[in-house]
Order: C-alpha cells, then sequence, then structure tokens
C-alpha cells in the first residue's frame, strides 16, 4: 500500500494536519507566528548539518531548531532589542548561514527547491514512521500540558498564581514548535510551514465560539488542505507545498462568506 | 489545631524592585483561615506588588514568603483577554480547574451573571467581567483568595452586594482572603485587619485602629478617618437588580 508514493504522500499529510491543527492554534492565539517562522527558517542549517555529519534529517532539525529558540530566549535577556527584530535576526542569519554552508557541500546534489517548497516524491517509508511517531508525540505531550499552556495564553499570572507552572509549560510547547517542523519539512517545506500552521487556524477563528471547536475546525482544515492540495499537486505537477497551503487559503477564503452570511443573519 | 496551622499565607519583610526602584519594601503580614485582611492605600503604593508577591507571581523578591496551601482564586487588578481567542463564560470559568457544571452554576449564581454564561467573554461589560472574574475565583472552593480591587466597574448597589458576598464567601469556605480596595467606604464593613500600605507598611490592625492612626489620617486625610470609624452599620435589605427589596 505504501508503494505508492502519492499514498505515501497523503498518508503523510494526514499526520501533520493532526499535529498541525491544534499548534496551530496555540500559534495564533500567542501571536507566535513570526516566531514558527524563525524556527523553520533555522531548519536549513539542520539540514546542511544532517547532510555533513550524516545523520537523521528530522532529528538534526528538531535540534537545531530548539537551539534558536534557547538563543532566542537569551538574546531576549540580554539585548535590549525588541522581539520581532530578534526574530527576523535570528530567521534570516540562520537562512543565510544554512545556504552558504550548503554552497560549501559541493559534493551533494541538493533539491533546495523541495527543502524550501516541500517535494511529494521524496516522503519515504521511514519518513511516515517520523510523523507518525512523533506526531503522536507532539498531540500527547500537547494534551498532558494543555490546562498550564492554554491558562497561561489567556492570562500568564492567573496561572502563575494557581499555580499551574505557565513557565515550563511554555518552554515545552517551544520543544514542541521545534518538533513540529523537524516533521513536516519534507511535505511542506521550510518557507512554508508556518503557512500550514496559521491559515486553518485563521479559517477555524472564522467559524468558532469556543477554543475547542476552533482546534476542531483547525485540523479538519489541516486535512481538507492536505487533500485537495495533494490531488493538484499531482495532477498540475506543482510542488506540494505551495498546494497545500494554496488550499488552506481557498478554505480561509470560504469561511470569510461564512462570517459575513451569520452576520446578516443577526442583522 | 494551633493558631500556626490556621495561617495560609505569611509575608516576612518582603520586597521587591523593579529597574532598580524599590516598589514595596519590608512588608510582613499573614492571612488566616476565615479572615479578611484588606490591603490599603495611595495609587503606587504596592498594594498589587504585595498581593503578586503573596501569589508568587514576582520571584526575585527580597525577605521570605510561606504559603500553605495550594488552593487558591485570585481575582487580577487587571486583565485583557486576547480576542484572537475565542472564549465564553464557561471556557473561562474552568481555565485552571476541571469542575462540575452545576458548580459553575453555583458560583455564577451567587455573582449574578449566571444568564451570561455562553456568552462570549469578549461582549461584557467591565461590571459583567469583574462578576465573572470572582466567580470564576470562587468556583474552586480555594483555601485563599486574592482579590485584587474586586468590584471595579461595578455599579454602586452591585458593589456593596458583592463585599457581602465576599464576606459570606468567607464565613462559609472558612477561607482567608487578602482584598485589595480603594474604596474605604465598603471594606470596612467586612475586613478584621486592614494594612496600610505607601512603599512600606504605614499602619495595620483593626479598621478602628487604622482609622485612629496618625500615619493614616496623613495619607488619606482626616475625612477618610471619618468615614472609616463611622461606617459600621448593618444592612437589613438588598435589592435585585432591578432595584426591586429582597428581604434577607
Amino acid at each position: 500500500m505504501f508503494d505508492d508514493f502519492f499514498v505515501r504522500a497523503l498518508v503523510a499529510g494526514i499526520g501533520i494536519a493532526f499535529a498541525t491543527g491544534p499548534l496551530g492554534c496555540f500559534v495564533v492565539w500567542r501571536r507566535l507566528s513570526y516566531f514558527g517562522d524563525t524556527l523553520a527558517h533555522s531548519a536549513l542549517l539542520g539540514v546542511t548539518i544532517a547532510y555533513t555529519l550524516e545523520f537523521n534529517i528530522a532529528v538534526s532539525i528538531f535540534i537545531t531548531s530548539s537551539i534558536i529558540a534557547l538563543i532566542l530566549v537569551k538574546l531576549e535577556k540580554k539585548t535590549n532589542l525588541p522581539g520581532d527584530a530578534l526574530l527576523g535576526l535570528l530567521a534570516h542569519s540562520s537562512l543565510a548561514v544554512g545556504l552558504v554552508a550548503i554552497g560549501f557541500l559541493t559534493f551533494i546534489r541538493f533539491d533546495i527547491m523541495g527543502l524550501l517548497f516541500g517535494d511529494i516524491l521524496a516522503v519515504t517509508t521511514d519518513d511516515l514512521l517520523t510523523i507518525w511517531i512523533g506526531g503522536a508525540l507532539i498531540l500527547l505531550v500537547l494534551k498532558l500540558i494543555w490546562k498550564p499552556l492554554f491558562a497561561s495564553t489567556v492570562n500568564y499570572e492567573l496561572a502563575e498564581a494557581e499555580g499551574l507552572n505557565p513557565d515550563r509549560a511554555k518552554a515545552i510547547f517551544t520543544i514542541l514548535m521545534a518538533a513540529i517542523i523537524a516533521i513536516s519539512i519534507k511535505m511542506v517545506g521550510l518557507l512554508l510551514i508556518t503557512g500550514m500552521l496559521i491559515i486553518p487556524t485563521a479559517m477555524a477563528r472564522n467559524l468558532s465560539d469556543n477554543p475547542q471547536k476552533m482546534v476542531i475546525f483547525s485540523i479538519i482544515g489541516g486535512l481538507l488542505s492536505v487533500f485537495i492540495g495533494l490531488f493538484s499537486s499531482l495532477e498540475f505537477n506543482t510542488p506540494s507545498g505551495p498546494s497545500i497551503v494554496a488550499a488552506a487559503l481557498v478554505l480561509f477564503i470560504f469561511s470569510l462568506f461564512k462570517i459575513k452570511q451569520t452576520i446578516q443573519l443577526k442583522n | 489545631m494551633s493558631i500556626e496551622n490556621n495561617i495560609l499565607v505569611k509575608l516576612n519583610e518582603v520586597g521587591f524592585q523593579q529597574n532598580k526602584k524599590w516598589l514595596v519594601k519590608g512588608v510582613s503580614l499573614q492571612v488566616e483561615r476565615g479572615k479578611i485582611v484588606t490591603l490599603i492605600g495611595p495609587n503606587g503604593s504596592g498594594k498589587s506588588t504585595t498581593a503578586k508577591i503573596a501569589l508568587g507571581i514576582y520571584k526575585n523578591i527580597e525577605g521570605q514568603v510561606e504559603k500553605f496551601t495550594n488552593n487558591i482564586g485570585y481575582v487580577p487588578q487587571k486583565i485583557s483577554i486576547d480576542w484572537t481567542l475565542p472564549l465564553r463564560v464557561k471556557d473561562f470559568m474552568l481555565l485552571t480547574d476541571n469542575l462540575k457544571d452545576d458548580v459553575l452554576d453555583e458560583a455564577l449564581t451567587l455573582t449574578g451573571v449566571k444568564h451570561l454564561k455562553d456568552k462570549n467573554l469578549g461582549n461584557l461589560s467591565g461590571g459583567e467581567f469583574q462578576r465573572v472574574l470572582l466567580a470564576r475565583a470562587i468556583s474552586k472552593k480555594p483555601e485563599l483568595l486574592v482579590l485584587d480591587e474586586p468590584v471595579q466597574g461595578v455599579d454602586f448597589t452591585g458593589e456593596i452586594a458583592l463585599y457581602e458576598l465576599i464576606k459570606k464567601i468567607s464565613e462559609k469556605l472558612n477561607c482567608g482572603i487578602l482584598l485589595i480596595s480603594h474604596d474605604l467606604h465598603t471594606v470596612m464593613t467586612a475586613t478584621d485587619h486592614v494594612v496600610c500600605l505607601n512603599g512600606h507598611v504605614c499602619c495595620s490592625g483593626s479598621p478602628k485602629d487604622v482609622a485612629r492612626n496618625n500615619e493614616y489620617k496623613a495619607l488619606f486625610g482626616e475625612q477618610a478617618s471619618q468615614t472609616l470609624s463611622v461606617y459600621e452599620h448593618k444592612h437589613d435589605h438588598e435589592h435585585s437588580n432591578d432595584g426591586e427589596i429582597k428581604k434577607n
């Protein structure tokens, strides 16, 4: 069954959508989309390190992105620069260093486009394992830290005062972000992972009046985007990442019409 | 049970500085089970800071905080909910604890906002939101309640009713309450112990003692001292929201 590259891509995409749905909600609620971008950009550096040291790519990306997140936390405390400037600094410098490093690795043929935008042909059976086990772990850990993370997203001081340890939840969430980027880079590509995280969630926001609903709609939106995106990628021979994200955008636009309808109904 | 066992939180000579400026310094106080301790003081006197030290929100502090309970309900002075997050009143009520539906209803009924349960938090008025905040804090039946200006934005009759509710809660749950208020009138009817802050503890004691204290008079003026000591009568009735008299 997994012999067919398209079936592999589809199964991989489903696994990713289940994890990006709930994580994406927190990215939107906590205003972390640029943070997600920064981690994703640093993934390129992780890929080059993996190739140089002949190391597992997902693990290498996970470690690199986690280190970048750690550096960010240190820089926030040590410098007087605003958060977005620091994020930009890390995002672009890690991307640049990654690209320069690739230039030096002349002995390996790189599919840069595949890395940046995703490639459904590249998904192997091993990747499926990584995605599904990784995705299941992400969801499990997220479920365990849900209460403190959600409470501190609503109000940090309430969560801290009532004994929920929001700092630990935040640190664990950062690690989950690095993990989702590590497992989804082959499918979606590093330039578009944040799109996969926030666009289905943005659609879900338009349709939900409570957090649980938003998480569920976000997963459904992600799944639909994967289906529509991958089929059109196959049909029109377009790269998989942009196709999925474009499909998510179409869903988002439809969700805007739903808002208009409800507003009219209310009037 | 010894007196020691009734203490819920104890602050010993605590201080906190931010940007090299001391917000409070040398504050000692304790909250006991079944007692209401009120912090008063002018703006910027460190009332909220003291509460946050007691709650463990501020970590790099001078002095010691001893907490003897983890079951705490908190109503912060300022709270801003990001509207990117769709949140109904009932979702908010479950924020830090998993509570049964009838427990939520009970708390919301006590503060008079049960009809808002399915409403989105963003659509509430300031006073309604304040009542929801209070309901959330009491719903988990805490041992220690920390209320930072809990009735701000609530209309005048509602304010009195809520203060009476707070008093009732402290008796019913036998919990300790650390209350912050600038409203000298209403606070004093319920309070067991008053701590007057001005960056440090300027005086403390029963409401009567504090009202007679010269430092207090210097801080708030003679007028305040009079209202504080005069205001010691009981209400024999209360009003529902439409002005109807409710018999106690």
